[in-house]
């Protein structure tokens, strides 16, 4: 029986990841792309963008939803749901976690959305003013909405713990995970958490488009932060489902390769307009110095960034001078990756896959590379990983920003088989 | 660990745009029920609404905010201010970078993606829709954190900043994640509510097919009968409401007015089905008795139940369950409510309603009534207050709520523990 109140000496780790990006489906397949600098943009195959201005996105090719849920569940719900669910069944799968062994009411679904189910809305706001209101259909009420695919997930695999859904645009991913483990210090043993998105659709492009971020050039190469010559970002689809887990509730299930720690998380708004940059990087300092202190940790312990990359000047040079203010001298030698730049901006799933993609570098001792960036801006004094590099990393920051000025920060730790303490070391639960 | 006390409300609900207006309509028991006015719904099958008679000028909003705010945003806006203001809090000389926002709505921006959406498509005639003659705030009604964004900016918050949508337990529910900011200290200040503006063609549409909303057209006035024999569905409201949440001790300390503390929250899924309830209540009561637990609240402390009462046979007789599981006995002798009744289901924003409503409750000692309420579903055995306010003295109050993907929230506000912080 779970009284939902915070309590001392629980800690949350990744036990299982699943991806869905548009440079691979599935965690080697993706891994195997992400460290050879294998991109998933380009020409966006889903309709003809032609009338666009923004024409290459990264899509999932071959995604096929049939291979994960049933047709019925299909039809009732969006593009998006179908990734979160099959990124689900991949992580489940990959932490060696079966729901039906446990109490339902000790597991969670929080995940991040932006958009939600915005292509089958599309549609159904299509049949509404073309052809009237009696063709909306039934399943609209359950498809569109940002809580559909934490909905399904726990119908799916029966999970009753408490629940929820996050929004803060880019920087979702890395909230709702930090929601999820606030879920564990409160006596959750597992939360189904991270995000996906879904947001590459004609009138959902449109949209995307009216915030002058999205690059222009037609090319693959179009996203590139950092680089003097960014244009602005490339869109993308996908994301990362991350099982989240009290050390206890692993232990006890004998999980012997435990990703890593979720060790500290910051979170603050600029405060500032509703899109415009601002004049200063107080705010973005300041989430990447509280998730460092949430963590107890020194700047020098941190053996990798993954940036949130802007692709656009400002934001670009923003995110530069928080990384030099918030980790001082370290800010121009630890390296630093971009791998968004093979996926475009996933939205609420670009931050998971980024926390997908330090715990990959974390536990295969390899980063992955940003791709495309030819030239550093002079203000960008950072050291951007250009090419895979062998690295023993223990200790991972991922930066995290969403439109409209949200600023978080999570600082992951390493737990190797001899990390994970032993009952003598625990506190007793 | 840290306490959460309540300091401001604020409101915009139909029938009554500020908290007090609001207050006066429900303990006069006055549905805002109509016949829609915002588009001519004679096609659909539900074409009633309650409608909110809102001036975002009025209420404080500057020209440009109207301008690039969808309607849900400008309610959020709008409720924030009254509720700062009634606060007493002076944000310039608080430390602003322990304000945080926490904010709920089930469908966001819809309104302004629609509106915006028959125009790119040439009234639904293209699917390759023409960018060219979309709105540049247009993204705004895209991502719902444009709500929090637009509140954080408004008073220059810069802790936390975050939108909960989770459906039509999305203002309990993030109320109750503000509540675990204070609790957690990640701020001393969290501004957290709810608001929707779902009275809009493709909202309405959604509901027709599944039969949820009412189709008692002819009697706008009292559509919306909650727990009553002849109920037939939920009638859509729009509106939104916002607490200031506040550190208790911090609170006390500083002189403030408390209405109330949060002493429990808690969610469960009952992963079941996206929106159908099964009888028994089960997840629902378990919510209620978490969040009991974590003040210590026996069933008998309960003073008042402010119902999920969406007016739905199966969420009435799913929630009168709830009730009985978590209360025993104790459940036939307090008075249950549905303000739903009068302000209707404003969807993501009427569990933040719903919370203003129970504070206030408790400030003022009234439980308001369920409206509309002549004929008991002989299924609902319960006190669902009807029709006349009552007044008795409430130092505990239980709100709950019920939502499409299962979602069940309870929260509990209470006065009882305020002395001994004082």
């Amino acid at each position: 029986m779970i009284t939902s109140m915070p309590q001392r000496g629980r800690r949350a780790v990744i036990t299982g990841v699943g991806v869905v990006a548009p440079n691979g489906i599935g965690n080697d397949a993706w891994w195997a792309a992400t460290t050879a600098g294998t991109s998933g943009i380009g020409r966006i195959t889903r309709f003809d963008p032609s009338r666009y201005t923004t024409q290459f996105a990264g899509e999932v090719d071959g995604f096929d939803a049939l291979d994960y849920i049933e047709r019925r569940l299909k039809m009732q719900t969006d593009r998006w749901t179908w990734m979160g669910l099959a990124a689900t069944s991949m992580a489940l799968d990959d932490a060696s976690f079966r729901p039906a062994e446990h109490d339902p009411y000790s597991m969670s679904v929080i995940t991040a959305s932006s958009s939600g189910g915005n292509e089958f809305g599309q549609v159904e706001i299509q049949k509404l003013w073309a052809k009237g209101a009696s063709h909306v259909g039934a399943y609209q009420s359950i498809a569109w909405f940002y809580a559909a695919t934490t909905g399904q997930i726990s119908i799916s695999h029966g999970m009753k713990g408490a629940s929820g859904v996050v929004v803060s645009e880019g920087a979702g991913g890395l909230d709702a995970l930090a929601h999820g483990r606030r879920a564990v210090l409160r006596g959750i043993a597992t939360v189904v958490s991270g995000g996906v998105e879904a947001p590459i659709g004609p009138y959902a492009l449109t949209c995307q488009m009216a915030t002058g971020r999205l690059s222009s050039v037609k090319d693959k190469t179009a996203y590139r932060p950092f680089d003097g010559q960014a244009t602005g970002y490339v869109p993308g689809e996908g994301g990362a489902i991350l099982l989240v887990e009290s050390l206890e509730s692993a232990r006890r299930r004998g999980v012997r390769e435990i990703y890593g720690e979720i060790l500290g998380y910051g979170a603050t708004h600029d405060g500032h307009h509703p899109w415009a940059c601002p004049p200063h990087a107080a705010q973005l300092t300041r989430a990447i110095t509280l998730a460092l202190r949430d963590a107890r940790i020194e700047p020098d312990e941190v053996d990798v960034v993954f940036a949130d990359g802007a692709g656009s000047r400002g934001w670009d040079e923003l995110e530069a001078r928080a990384l030099h203010a918030a980790l001082g001298n370290h800010a121009a030698v630890v390296p630093i990756s971009v791998p968004k730049t093979m996926t475009g901006r996933l939205y609420a799933g670009g931050a998971s896959l980024d926390v997908a993609a330090a715990l990959f570098t974390m536990r295969h001792g390899l980063i992955p590379p940003t791709v495309h960036v030819d030239r550093l801006a002079p203000d960008c004094a950072l050291n951007i990983v250009r090419t895979s590099q062998r690295a023993d990393v223990r200790t991972a920051l991922v930066v995290a920003r969403g439109y409209g000025g949200f600023n978080s920060a999570l600082v992951l730790r390493r737990m190797r088989a001899a990390d994970i303490p032993n009952d003598n070391d625990l506190e007793d639960q | 660990m840290k306490r959460t006390a309540i300091t401001g409300i604020g409101v915009v609900a139909p029938g009554g745009v500020t908290r007090e207006a609001f207050w006066e309509a429900l303990v006069a028991g006055r549905s805002a029920t109509r016949r829609i006015s915002f588009f001519d719904a004679a096609e659909f099958r539900s074409q009633i609404a309650a409608e909110c008679d809102f001036d975002p000028q009025a209420a404080g909003l500057r020209p440009q905010e109207v301008r690039r705010m969808d309607r849900y945003a400008q309610f959020a806006v709008a409720a924030a201010i009254e509720a700062v203001a009634d606060s007493g809090l002076d944000l310039a000389s608080e430390d602003r970078e322990r304000v945080g926002v926490a904010l709920g709505s089930a469908v966001g921006g819809t309104t302004l993606l629609e509106s915006e959406y028959v125009v790119v498509s040439d009234g639904g005639r293209d699917w390759l829709v023409d960018p060219g003659y979309a709105s540049p705030h247009v993204y705004q009604g895209f991502v719902p954190s444009a709500l929090a964004s637009e509140v954080s900016v408004r008073f220059g918050a810069q802790g936390p900043s975050v939108v909960v949508s989770t459906g039509c337990t999305s203002g309990i529910d993030a109320i109750g994640y503000g509540h675990q900011m204070i609790q957690d200290g990640e701020a001393n200040i969290v501004i957290s509510g709810a608001s929707e503006s779902g009275i809009s063609p493709i909202s309405m549409a959604c509901f027709d097919p599944i039969r949820a909303t009412s189709s008692r057209n002819d009697d706008a006035a009292t559509a919306a009968r909650p727990f009553d024999r002849d109920r037939d569905g939920f009638v859509m409201g729009e509106g939104g409401a916002v607490l200031v949440l506040e550190e208790l001790g911090r609170a006390c300390a500083r002189g403030a007015h408390v209405y109330c503390e949060i002493s429990g929250y808690a969610g469960r899924g009952n992963a079941f089905h996206m929106t159908g309830l099964k009888p028994d209540g089960l997840e629902m009561s378990e919510a209620i008795m978490d969040a009991m637990r974590q003040g210590n609240h026996k069933p008998s402390d309960i003073d008042y139940v402010n119902a999920h009462g969406s007016g739905t046979r199966q969420n009435d007789v799913h929630e009168t369950a709830a009730i009985k599981r978590a209360l025993g006995e104790h459940a036939y002798r307090i008075p249950i409510s549905s303000i739903k009744s009068m302000v209707g289901h404003s969807l993501g924003g009427i569990g933040a309603i719903e919370m203003a409503a129970c504070a206030l409750a408790i400030e003022h000692g009234i439980a308001p009534p369920t409206a509309n309420l002549t004929q008991r579903d002989p299924e609902c055995d319960l006190d669902y207050t009807p029709l006349v306010a009552r007044r008795l003295p409430i130092d505990v109050a239980l709100s709950t709520g019920s939502g499409f993907g299962g979602f069940q929230s309870a929260m509990i506000l209470s006065r009882d523990a305020l002395g001994e912080a004082a």
